[in-house]
């Protein structure tokens, strides 16, 4: 509750959460697209190659003014995927491998520019190594305007060219034949997605941008099978798992905020893909049970009219153990039985003889009509 | 009149291996014709090829007599069913309307024209009652008379058709060949590939035997033979009855 009210009163609290949402709202929607074109891993990619980046924007300006490195961050993440696009179009390496490459080698040089930074005799470079795992609390008014005015100008490319990403996604070659200049909107698109991965860098960190990236589109593509509602689910995921993580890294416990906001993310990837309807595997769980449950009673009852049809009448009881050893599977028939009694279909008399009723007859002659079907 | 399709000296090749290999071919106006040929044969780059989606190493590629470009012809395209992700997010009407997404240009949403000629196009392919239906849940031969249906609304002179009779159902293989034919009495040209050597004959007006090379191409009654099918397929066609 302090928090809450904090959250209006609190001018710092306000503006991490309005970045972290900000933050959120963008990476979602962009990474609606990257996780329907099967490209989660080029978010991971681009964030590390970031790093490097943000090192020489520093070293050359010698300015941690927020655009100058973005910039920074945005020019070497775009040459990450340039460089991945380079290397599977021009030799027999896969693309997974090359990400692979690429994200280490940019990773890599970002670490040394950043303990070469460290090493140099200014106080200036203090803050630069937040980028690693990213801090909340180091957000301000200036940061957040800037995130604000490059979201806004990302979610508007997305509005505008709405038709074009859909059908990229969706089938790219066809989209070719239309004479889309796919190409092009391939380059828009990928540096759209730079830019929401640059937008969360000094929130989330390089480390775990991807997530933020991955995450809340995962999670909305269980709840929706429409693409616009999955894009606002999306937004929305981020804009919360973004804010609930921040407010709590930036609580009592100071806690990285990248990580954070990673877990919350994961959190409600987890509920999703849990309880979603149609797509959640707690129903589909349960639905495979009731079935499962229902075929068992099934086989119990025509076990017990087919050992019935021996006998004079169909009426004609056995007992429990009987009914077991003929039901071929050796698990226990007592509680088939018990549902089936419930139902009308079976009844048990004093000495546990179970027997067909009227009702339990035409069931099963109902069963072997569907089955000869 | 130029033919609606005609392919000079075509050589593909993908890292030095030839996929297709100087093919010539002349498709007239109006009739359906199918590729035909074994697995590799290089149908599918063939098409591709046509339409632009794959580069050449060599030779032309000329519609309705003159290189192909976004003015001067028309032309829908039907690729594999499995060419794409049925699991993606949408539904059958708004597949059906990425077929005018070309026409309508930048920015523009489809609004109720556009719809109303994607539901059109649904109904002719028997899919109306399908329009909202996410693509998920549609049968292997739906899917192909969605595809059928986003094609359709192109409104195109030529139509390339990627195994459109490939793993469907008996109602959609009478729907698709119905179509085909509705095609043709509007003047429309059809190229499909086709895997079904039987059903050549009845099916199509003429065929093309490819494999790497063109063996032979033409109206199905001359070309369709025994000694060219051997020559195509490589003897291991016994259960072809001898086309009359």
């Amino acid at each position: 509750m302090d928090l809450i009210s904090a959250l209006f009163s609190d001018y710092t609290l306000r503006t991490v959460a309005l970045g972290t949402a900000l933050l959120g709202l963008v990476s979602g929607a962009l990474g609606s697209f990257a996780v329907l074109r099967r490209q989660s891993l080029i978010g991971d990619a681009i964030s590390h190659a970031a790093l490097p980046g943000i090192g020489l924007a520093f070293l050359i300006t010698g300015s941690k003014f927020p655009l100058i490195l973005m910039v920074g961050a945005a020019l070497t993440g775009w040459m990450a995927t340039a460089a991945v696009m380079t290397i599977t179009t021009n030799s027999r390496i896969k693309y997974d491998s090359a990400l692979g490459l690429a994200l280490s080698v940019f990773f890599g040089l970002g670490l040394v520019i950043l303990t070469f930074i460290q090493k140099l005799p200014n106080a200036q470079q203090a803050g630069l190594d937040a980028f690693l795992f990213g801090q909340a609390a180091s957000l301000i008014v200036r940061d957040v305007e800037t995130m604000a005015g490059l979201g806004c100008l990302v979610l508007l490319m997305v509005l505008l060219l709405w038709k074009e990403f859909k059908l990229l996604a969706f089938d790219p070659e066809f989209a070719r034949t239309l004479f889309l200049p796919v190409k092009v909107l391939d380059l828009v698109l990928t540096t759209l997605l730079v830019i929401a991965i640059v937008i969360g860098l000094q929130t989330v960190g390089v480390v775990l941008m991807s997530a933020m990236i991955v995450a809340p589109a995962a999670a909305a593509r269980q709840w929706t099978n429409r693409l616009g509602i999955m894009v606002l689910l999306s937004m929305s995921i981020g804009a919360v798992a973004g804010v609930s993580g921040a407010l709590m890294s930036t609580g009592a416990l100071s806690l990285p905020t990248g990580p954070t906001i990673v877990l919350c993310a994961t959190l409600i990837v987890v509920i999703s893909m849990m309880v979603a309807p149609a797509r959640g595997l707690v129903w589909r769980k349960l639905r495979r049970w009731a079935r499962h449950r229902q075929l068992r009673q099934e086989a119990v009852l025509l076990d017990l009219f087919a050992m019935a049809s021996q006998h004079e009448d169909l009426f004609h009881p056995h007992n429990e153990a009987v009914i077991a050893i003929m039901h071929s599977r050796q698990a226990s028939v007592r509680k088939p039985l018990r549902a089936l009694a419930e139902r009308g279909w079976v009844i048990s008399d004093s000495l546990a003889m179970w027997s067909l009723t009227q009702g339990g007859v035409e069931e099963c002659q109902r069963l072997m009509r569907e089955m000869s079907a | 009149m130029a033919h609606a399709v005609e392919v000079q000296d075509l050589t593909v090749a993908y890292r030095d291996k030839p996929v297709l290999w100087d093919v010539d071919l002349q498709v007239p106006s109006g009739v359906l014709t199918a590729i035909v040929g074994p697995n590799g044969a290089g149908k599918t780059t063939l098409i591709k090829a046509i339409l632009g989606l794959i580069k050449p190493a060599a030779g032309q590629v000329l519609l309705f007599g003159k290189p192909y470009n976004r003015h001067t012809a028309h032309v829908g395209y039907v690729p594999q069913r499995g060419s794409v992700d049925w699991d993606f997010p949408t539904n059958v009407l708004d597949v059906t309307l990425m077929g005018l997404y070309g026409r309508l240009g930048w920015v523009r949403r489809a609004g109720r024209v556009e719809r109303d000629i994607a539901m059109q196009a649904l109904r002719q392919v028997g899919m109306h009652t399908y329009a909202n239906r996410q693509i998920s849940q549609l049968s292997g031969g739906q899917q192909q008379r969605v595809f059928l249906a986003r094609a359709l609304v192109q409104d195109a002179d030529v139509y390339f058709m990627d195994e459109p009779l490939q793993g469907v159902d008996a109602t959609t293989e009478l729907t698709v060949i119905g179509l085909l034919r509705e095609l043709r009495s509007s003047g429309k040209t059809v190229i499909a590939v086709h895997h079904d050597l039987q059903t050549v004959p009845s099916y199509f007006d003429e065929v093309m035997l490819l494999n790497v090379r063109r063996i032979a191409s033409g109206p199905v009654g001359d070309v369709f033979t025994e000694d060219n099918l051997r020559l195509t397929y490589g003897g291991r066609v016994a259960f072809v009855q001898a086309p009359q």
